[in-house]
């Protein structure tokens, strides 16, 4: 377990004030120019040595994407921070923003020295509306103390910080649909290649990062990367922002160690699954776009990206959504297909079609007006999708629903015969 | 260049190319919706995914660009099924309606599930359905039919420059609309229906009218401007059911106006079918022996200087050529093709082509333009400069009215004066001017029936000595044409020098003029020409037969073979798709019997004969290269003095974009089109 010393979000829980002095006070901003001084490549080395996978639920290794972007471009570079936190389940950037907003800035100010940048954008979620009032606030704050800005920490670096407001989409948390959408068009995600790091914002080099990416940077550099890496396993290293919910005694949002077991981090934090751990049905380890793993998985995986990429499924945002056996498995994935049907950009084929078709299947399934070859013809529009789709919102449409039938399959047939599935 | 495999095939191909543009180099097709030639990449249909080794999912192989050594497959199992899937979710919300839609047997869906359809539907839920949208009089919407391709919107963003079509709503909600449902407000419009791959935009004249297969195909020219744009014909029986572009990346591209599409049903209605003659007041009709004695009859009443020889703006060559001889036979001196009048004197062709010649509008590095309004005059090259104004950032200025021309410009005002303070660099556009190595400079004809076009042609001509419009490589002298029979009766020497129109109007106004012969003239100013007997041949009781007083009733351009020049001085050959109505013959016909019964005998026999004869009189205009530069030739043989253009307004020649002749005013659609944009403008 963690201990309290190691933690980097030490305000998660908004104990303490968010604002620019109780930042001073945990540590933030604390000779920010020396970090700055030993330069750019030592920056972007150290992320690499602390291997630090991205947190937005794709785990790419952060300081390889940064040494993607180009030193010398014509264009000015760009540093975009993903805060459109919109898959189910996840809620970590929500507190952080909220909570502990100078952690973000600052990491805004590390990393845009590093990757060339002297604008960065902050694209929060439209329903973030609270959060972004504070942000806003303490982006004011961190201007008003010469923090950002012209100059920024004196290191002689300039630094502008946008926040700008998402208006409620989903797929706006694409990466390039993010970019789209700042632009002023409509949020749909471009077509790769050209990655964002040669042709992104305004056809700018740009490297888009999850909030939790950028928030962790700070403290990395501070504490070094070899006490970032001590935590977790090989690849699969540093602390890591949880959201347990569902049903379990209680939910919360906790920073963990990476690699902890998933039955440890739910009973130590969450206060356990309601009713006991042998009253789990599955778990739902990383967002809704990823596949549930059944009680037998649950009991030994460990909570990081190859560890559950083994068992089938993936640590996405590592949002724990924790289904006992109360739990109508079908309903509950055919209320995220619904969610994906109505999240489809409408750009690409399979995507805009298949989510729909998948949801109407599986509400059939969930009043039980369907058969066993009509779970074969789902599962093949699943196939249908994934891997055809311009962006992965097609595969995470996918997914939950390949999971529910990779392990229950034979449950809902048995419950299909039986005819326990009723309107 | 750089080597890849397809499908175990190993070829060289260019560097820049996409998977798809690879393969078909490599013989093979690949499948799609949504990818365009002359459109940007959406890459949303999916349609062309293919297998590339070592990438764990299959490449859309629009979007790909090609990579050294890349080995792609395009005919594994994987494919096959990636791409039944696409299609299985392509037909699923289709209303598979074949039988009633218009697409029917020209549709890339249909041809597509021939290859990749699956023989029955998995489907067992409700199809969606989408309203209707209203998109004008020319475009027919059925949305549910749409498959989300955009190449709708891609186009009108792209080549039309009006941002007027999107998609609202997203996933499968999303539905293509033009937000407001009003008509689209380009020249362009109608090409969104030969883009669309399925039945979602048909032609809304054309609905119900004709299946592709029972119709006939020519392929030949319009004559809706000078801009020769080709097209292809297409004929049921006798009538003319529509009209489609034709791909020629000189000119046209893949794109026609809406004028060119649509203009030809007016060749249908308020056709010259029979002679007439007026008696009484009153136009009856007669046999062509008699109407034809009638004319020789008045022919030879007349002296050759009380008659005029005028020609209008549809003629093909070949008539014109033999016109104009008859004229010389005659001795007839007053002769003119420039109906709205010209004060330029002309001596050579660079006088009044588009020299730079369309498809180099793409290497120019500065343009201007006075008097004209590109868009309306010619909104094929209109597009064409938004193309390379999109591409290239090329500054343009504008002397004239502040237009919408679909792209930015720098307006210099509607005052000619700012050309001479661009002549002695005073102005800010002539470092611009300065810097370019290839500028452009397109007039309009506006500038040429002006009392002061002599003295704009001065400055314009010393504006070209001073920066470098023309050298071995490059002629950036440029009028733009508004009629398809123009340059080709310029080059045949069918005007008298000076202003010769109103000397004519004058003349027939104090009775020294008393006879008319009008080849098509439908655009003069009818008023002025009452007092003189008028001998009409065309193809519409239109203007000009209204004031006739015999009428020998002609062929369309669709109707004849022919020969037209283009406002570039290209030579292009138009093709009979259908016969004249009733009695009507083709041109040269009529003028070439009125020859032989004034016993003028040129031994013409037939088409062939009379070509052969043009050629070996005029062989300079069967020698347009697009490759070469025209030469340039002075604009003026006298530097003229310059003179202060006061009340400078320009009035362009163009009123109403949808009626700029015989045929189109005839044309229920354009009349509508007319109508849709006026309501618009109100």
């Amino acid at each position: 377990m963690l201990s309290n010393k190691d933690k980097i979000f030490t305000n998660l829980y908004g104990e303490e004030s968010f604002e620019l002095k109780m930042a001073y006070v945990r540590g933030d901003w604390d000779n920010t120019k020396a970090l700055m001084q030993k330069g750019s490549s030592w920056i972007i080395d150290e992320i690499k040595n602390s291997q630090l996978r991205g947190r937005g639920g794709a785990g790419f290794p952060t300081g390889l994407k940064w040494s993607f972007m180009p030193k010398d471009s014509e264009k000015s570079n760009y540093l975009v921070v993903n805060a459109d936190e919109s898959e189910p389940g996840t809620c970590k950037d929500r507190d952080m923003i909220r909570n502990d907003p100078h952690k973000l800035i600052e990491g805004c100010l590390l990393a845009s020295f590093a990757i060339g940048a002297h604008k960065c954008y902050i694209y929060i979620r439209g329903e973030y509306f609270n959060e972004s009032v504070v942000l806003e606030k303490a982006v004011a704050e961190a201007y008003a103390a010469g923090l950002i800005g012209k100059n920024a920490c004196e290191s002689g670096w300039d630094l502008d910080i946008y926040i700008h407001r998402g208006a409620g989409a989903y797929i706006c948390g694409e990466e390039t649909a993010l970019l789209e959408s700042l632009e002023g068009k409509k949020g749909q995600p471009r077509l790769k290649p050209p990655f964002p790091a040669n042709k992104g914002l305004y056809g700018s080099p740009t490297t888009v990062n999850n909030v939790e990416t950028i928030a962790v940077v700070p403290t990395i550099l501070r504490r070094g990367a070899n006490w970032f890496s001590s935590f977790g396993r090989e690849k699969n290293t540093g602390t890591k922002v949880f959201c347990i919910s569902g049903h379990v005694n209680n939910p919360c949002n906790v920073e963990e160690e990476m690699s902890i077991p998933l039955k440890e981090l739910i009973d130590k934090h969450a206060g356990g699954v309601i009713g006991g751990w042998d009253n789990l049905k599955a778990i739902i380890p990383g967002g809704s776009s990823v596949p549930m793993i059944p009680k037998s998985v649950c009991d030994d995986v460990l909570m990081d990206f190859d560890s559950l990429v083994a068992a089938k499924s993936g640590l996405g945002t590592a949002a724990v959504i924790v289904m006992d056996q109360s739990t109508d498995l079908v309903k509950a994935i055919a209320r995220i297909a619904r969610f994906y049907k109505h999240e489809s950009c409408g750009q690409c084929t399979p995507c805009r079609e298949g989510t729909g078709w998948m949801w109407r299947i599986l509400e059939k399934i969930a009043i039980g007006n369907s058969s066993s070859a009509e779970i074969d013809k789902l599962l093949d529009v699943t196939k249908q999708i994934e891997g055809h789709t311009i962006c992965a919102l097609g595969d995470a449409a996918a997914w939950p629903i390949q999971g529910l039938f990779r392990h229950f399959r034979d449950e809902i047939e048995e419950n299909l015969k039986k005819g326990n599935y009723v309107a | 260049m750089k080597k890849i495999k397809v499908d175990n095939k190993e070829i060289e191909v260019d560097d820049h190319l996409t998977i798809m543009q690879a393969c078909e180099e490599a013989g093979k097709e690949i499948p799609r919706f949504c990818y365009h030639d002359k459109l940007s990449i959406a890459g949303n249909c999916r349609m062309c995914l293919v297998e590339v080794e070592g990438a764990p999912k299959p490449v859309a192989s629009c979007a790909m660009p090609i990579n050294e050594g890349m080995s792609i497959r395009t005919n594994t199992e994987k494919v096959k099924k990636a791409r039944e899937g696409v299609m299985e979710f392509l037909l699923i919300n289709h209303p598979l309606d074949c039988p009633v839609c218009d697409q029917g047997g020209e549709c890339d869906l249909q041809d597509q599930t021939i290859a990749y359809g699956a023989g029955h539907s998995r489907f067992n839920e409700n199809k969606r359905s989408v309203k209707e949208k209203h998109m004008g009089p020319l475009i027919k919407t059925y949305m549910t039919r749409c498959i989300h391709c955009t190449r709708c919107i891609r186009f009108a963003e792209e080549v039309a420059g009006v941002n007027e079509i999107g998609a609202v709503n997203r996933g499968e909600n999303m539905e293509i609309s033009t937000y407001l449902e009003k008509t689209i407000d380009s020249e362009l419009s109608a090409n969104v229906i030969d883009l669309c791959p399925v039945g979602a935009l048909t032609s809304k004249p054309y609905q119900f009218e004709a299946r592709p297969w029972e119709l006939k195909k020519t392929e030949t020219i319009d004559v809706m401007d000078a801009v020769g744009s080709n097209i292809r014909v297409d004929t049921y029986g006798w009538k003319v059911k529509r009209v489609l572009p034709r791909l020629n990346e000189d000119i046209n591209e893949e794109w026609i106006s809406d004028k060119t599409r649509y203009a030809c049903d007016g060749l249908l209605t308020q056709r010259l079918d029979e002679p007439y003659i007026r008696i009484e007041n009153k136009l009856t009709t007669s046999s062509w022996s008699h109407a034809l004695t009638k004319v020789t009859d008045l022919l030879n009443e007349y002296k050759a200087d009380e008659i005029a020889f005028l020609t209008g703006d549809l003629c093909d060559l070949e008539t014109l050529y033999l016109f104009k001889k008859l004229a010389d036979q005659l001795k007839i001196n007053n002769i003119e093709c420039r109906q709205e009048g010209c004060n330029i004197p002309f001596t050579n062709q660079t006088q009044y082509s588009f020299n730079t010649k369309i498809a180099n509008i793409e290497k120019s590095d500065c343009l201007i333009i006075v008097g004209s309004n590109v868009r309306q005059e010619a909104p094929i090259i209109n597009a064409r400069i938004r193309k390379h104004k999109i591409t290239s950032n090329l500054p343009i200025a504008v002397v004239g009215e502040n237009l919408d021309l679909t792209y930015d410009f720098t307006h210099l005002g509607d005052d000619l004066n700012v050309l001479s303070s661009i002549l002695d660099g005073s102005h800010e556009f002539s470092k611009k001017l300065e810097a370019a190595n290839n500028p452009m400079i397109i007039i309009g004809n506006s500038i040429l029936n002006r009392d002061d076009s002599i003295s704009i042609f001065s400055i314009i001509e010393q504006l070209i000595h001073k920066f470098k419009f023309f050298h071995e490589s490059w002629n950036g002298f440029n009028v733009l044409q508004i009629a398809a029979a123009r340059t080709g009766a310029l080059n045949l020497g069918l005007f008298k020098q000076g202003n010769s129109l109103e000397k004519i109007y004058q003349s027939i106004e104090q009775n020294k003029i008393k006879l008319i012969i009008s080849l098509g003239a439908d655009e003069l100013e009818f008023p002025r020409i009452n007092k003189a007997k008028v001998i009409y041949i065309g193809t519409h009781g239109d203007r000009g037969a209204n004031t006739a007083d015999i009428i020998l009733p002609s062929a369309a351009y669709t109707e004849k073979d022919g020969l037209y020049v283009n406002t570039e001085g290209r030579l292009q050959h138009a093709y009979k798709a259908t016969f004249p109505p009733g009695n009507a013959k083709e041109d040269w016909k009529i003028i070439n019997e009125l020859s032989n019964m004034l016993s003028f005998d040129w031994g013409i026999i037939d088409l062939p004969n009379l070509r052969e004869r043009l050629k070996s009189e005029h062989a300079e205009l069967f020698e347009f290269d697009n490759n070469k530069i025209n030469k340039y030739e002075r604009l003026l043989a006298n530097k003229a003095p310059t003179a202060d253009f006061k009340n400078s307004n320009i009035e362009y020649l163009i009123k109403d974009f949808y009626l700029t002749n015989a045929i189109a005013r005839n044309s229920k659609t354009m009349a509508e089109c007319s109508l849709a944009r006026n309501e618009a403008k109100d």
